[in-house]
């Protein structure tokens, strides 16, 4: 409610009290309705993992980004475009169902990995080049997920 | 001191603008579906985000940088659900990924 509140805030930037009051009630509303749907859990809104994902993994994810990212642009440019398409499939050590989906966009995020099919125990990665694909299984993403999962 | 972060602000876009540049001719030269959405991933990354990034410094400090940061979130949570969904439905349709051989050096299949 406070978050919906402060979010409505940042957009609008007009403070006249008509505003201001529509902006509570929808909040108040829209809070309401979102109780009643039971949308809100902690496995939706995980907020008791901000602190952690916010200092710790985020940075740590935009650096496997950066290079990545910077890996793929010279494969693109390379006039021999030097891919090896690769699909591969293999366990993560995840247990809940939130830390595998936060490894599995994490993958997706990370150019040159994605991930096409996610269960429990499973994952089907689709990976740019093969010394990508080899380098998934056992990564240091997923120990750092299991890690982010572990304190929940 | 508005030189400096004109001059950061102006690297940013051009960083973001030459990834975005590049993805699109990842999209142009990959040999079939799944890997193009690779070279979509940096355009959607890298390219995305210096942009933002160089506009944030436009901006300042003021709303509309809490704005920006907001879809930047926002494609940082979105994108790969809609990378994963899409190479996903390609899958289940029967859109056969091309392999490279294995064991074959890492160059054009």
């Amino acid at each position: 409610m406070v978050g919906l509140y402060a979010f409505w805030l940042l957009l609008s930037g007009m403070y006249t009290p008509f505003l201001l009051a529509a902006g509570a009630g929808c909040s108040l509303a829209i809070y309401l309705l979102a109780r009643r749907m039971r949308l809100l859990d902690r496995e939706g809104y995980p907020l008791h993992l901000l602190g952690k994902a916010l200092f710790s993994y985020w940075p740590w994810l935009g650096g496997e980004i950066l290079k990545s990212a910077w890996d793929v642009s010279r494969r693109i440019v390379d006039p021999r475009l030097p891919i090896s398409p690769t699909l591969v499939e293999f366990t993560p050590t995840q247990r809940t169902d939130l830390g595998l989906v936060i490894h599995a966009n994490s993958i997706t995020l990370t150019p040159g990995t994605i991930t096409v099919e996610v269960e429990p125990g499973r994952f089907l990665v689709h990976a740019l080049t093969a010394e990508g694909a080899a380098g998934l299984a056992g990564s240091e993403m997923d120990r750092r997920c299991s890690e982010l999962e572990g304190q929940s | 001191m508005s030189l400096v972060i004109d001059i950061a602000s102006g690297l940013c876009l051009l960083i973001g603008t030459i990834f975005c540049l590049v993805g699109a001719i990842g999209l142009l030269r990959m040999p079939d579906f799944f890997t193009r959405v690779h070279a979509a991933s940096v355009l959607e990354t890298l390219g995305a985000d210096f942009i933002l990034l160089g506009l944030m410094l436009q901006a300042g400090w003021s709303l509309v940088t809490v704005k920006l940061l907001m879809i930047g979130l926002l494609i940082f949570f979105a994108s790969p659900t809609a990378s994963h969904a899409l190479a996903r439905a390609a899958m289940v349709r029967g859109v056969m990924p091309l392999l490279a051989r294995p064991g074959a050096p890492s160059s054009k299949p």
